[in-house]
């Protein structure tokens, strides 16, 4: 008889613990019933009577919104997914439980970034299957593979921003935050409308947005950018590196309360 | 054979305050230790630093000989504390599956669920639990590792009488197997009733550590109160063995461990009494006359 392993594999802790935030997630309407359907809604109102007309670089006008719902999407996942989230569960206790237990905080927080993943994933399914039965909007197969790499992998400034906001807010205030910090963010990058139609001031601002490179991103893949993918992405690794910064701040100063 | 648990020379500081003023602390395997104390006596300071939760200022602490922060350590411990909360959404089955995934050799989750009584409440979700139904939880979560060691940080809050008796039944069989049992309680009943060794900390220092029989002769768990003569003389009262005495009018309060032994002398000496009354002291009560003796550091 061979003795028990001393540790659990990381592997399993990782899968049960993705498991039960990926249950968790779907039980908050509030958060599944809006990072799912809040896309499909805003394309039906913003994008869909725009199928068929042509940007003045000639990219047709419904797909570029589709676009920008999609990075709205996913953005909207890690801002709020892990910004109310975190807060949520801080205001639980429950990081305190499993701190006592063998789960490693670094297989805790992949596991919500998987899930932040699938989610996201989940949402731009659903978004682009609407709008090619509704829109009758069909992209080759290789081109919605490439924006869908390209939002997730430009998602790392956002997921950071969510992670800051969960970290800094309680329970009650995080979704306010989230919204007010999110919102306007993705208004003033050209997300909602087209940046020509933005009042002036805010066209100057949005090319220091991180939502705005992060679109730029997408649309890139479109061929409908301003921007090469490469200026885009120095601007979020820029980002990732602030929005880190104030998460990892934040964290430790969690940590220095709970666990010092 | 190593300790479970050893602390050594512990000191654990909080801005200003010293929650543990160095503790040096042993536990063996097998042992059922209660760490009994006032609130705020550095109790579940201890227990944190046990489990590394906390880190100590000074001091070592080993848990089965390892940094209790090594997952091979926690991989044999089970906790209950306090201040923590599992998500309201998922329910108590879905929790336990959860927390088995976490440990090498987990105890199947019916038999956690059985253990910790919840039977009828596995499908319910965790957030329409009651208080003591939420305490049962704490528990099977604490079991759900098949741990070597239970840490129990006052474990009975919040339970009516008949859930208590339940609790500690199944504490004592878990005992039974062999398991080591550290809990944390302010009341000495309790501590009596399942340890076998008690260890008193009050101001972050150990000022007891002994079988319950000894601590309960130490502390004055009894206090005699009576209405007596407003013209008695104290010289009355004087002798008696007391840790206290407080008199105002006719009224007289008397803290003590031998409640009898204290009656006796008190008919004895033809003490007018009436209005009798025999009640288990509060325990802060008890713990300032320990503390307040010459020779103790404050």
């Amino acid at each position: 008889m061979t003795a028990p392993p001393p540790v659990a594999p990381l592997g399993r802790l990782l899968a049960a613990q993705t498991l039960a935030e990926l249950v968790i997630r779907m039980r908050f309407p509030a958060f599944s019933v809006t990072t799912l359907a809040l896309p499909v809604l805003l394309f039906t109102f913003f994008g869909l009577p725009l199928v068929g007309h042509t940007t003045a670089g000639g990219a047709d006008l419904g797909t570029v919104l589709l676009t920008s719902f999609a990075a709205y999407a996913v953005g909207q996942v890690m801002v709020f997914g892990f910004g109310i989230g975190v807060a949520i569960e801080r205001g639980h206790k429950v990081d305190v439980l499993v701190r006592a237990t063998p789960m490693p905080p670094g297989v805790y927080l992949a596991a919500k970034v998987l899930v932040g993943m699938l989610f996201a994933l989940l949402a731009l399914v659903i978004l682009f299957a609407y709008a090619a039965a509704v829109g009758g909007i069909r992209l080759p197969a290789a081109v919605l593979a490439d924006v869908v790499v390209r939002l997730l992998v430009g998602s790392l400034p956002l997921v950071a921003l969510g992670f800051a906001i969960g970290y800094t807010a309680g329970p009650n205030a995080a979704p306010a935050i989230a919204n007010l910090v999110y919102l306007p963010l993705a208004f003033a990058s050209g997300i909602f409308l087209p940046l020509e139609q933005l009042p002036p001031f805010v066209q100057r601002l949005a090319p220091y947005l991180p939502t705005y490179h992060y679109a730029q991103l997408a649309w890139n893949a479109i061929g409908a950018g301003r921007e090469p993918p490469a200026v885009s992405l120095a601007w979020l690794g820029g980002y990732a590196v602030v929005f880190l910064w104030l998460a990892a701040h934040a964290y430790r100063g969690e940590e220095e309360r709970k666990f010092r | 054979m190593t300790a479970v648990v050893e602390l050594e020379g512990v000191r654990k500081r909080y801005g200003e305050i010293d929650a543990l003023a160095g503790v040096s602390l042993a536990i063996q395997r097998g042992e059922i230790v209660a760490m009994l104390g006032p609130n705020g006596a550095g109790k579940t300071t201890a227990i944190s630093v046990m489990l590394g939760l906390r880190r100590p200022t000074a001091g070592r602490v080993r848990l089965f000989g390892l940094d209790p922060t090594d997952r091979r350590a926690r991989s044999r411990c089970g906790a209950m504390l306090q201040e923590s909360g599992v998500p309201p959404v998922l329910s108590v089955r879905e929790v336990i599956t959860l927390f088995r995934a976490y440990y090498p050799a987990p105890l199947p989750a019916d038999r956690v669920i059985a253990l910790a009584g919840l039977e009828d409440r596995a499908p319910a979700r965790v957030g329409t639990l009651s208080g003591g139904q939420r305490q049962r939880l704490y528990f099977a979560l604490a079991l759900c590792g098949d741990p070597e060691v239970l840490f129990l940080d006052e474990p009975t809050v919040g339970m009516d009488v008949e859930a208590r008796r339940t609790f500690l039944d199944a504490v004592r069989a878990l005992a039974a197997d062999g398991r080591t049992i550290v809990l944390t309680t302010h009341y000495l009943e309790e501590a009596d009733a399942l340890a076998r060794r008690i260890v008193v900390i009050d101001h972050g220092v150990v000022i007891a550590d002994a079988p319950p029989r000894e601590i309960k002769a130490r502390i004055p768990s009894k206090r005699v109160h009576f209405d007596t003569v407003a013209a008695l003389d104290g010289a009355v009262l004087e002798g008696l063995p007391v840790t206290a005495v407080e008199r105002s009018g006719s009224q007289v309060r008397l803290l003590t461990a031998e409640p009898e032994a204290v009656l006796r002398e008190l008919f004895r000496r033809g003490v007018p009494i009436a209005d009798l009354e025999v009640a288990g002291a509060d325990l802060e009560e008890a713990f300032l006359t320990l503390t307040a003796r010459p020779g103790r550091p404050p």
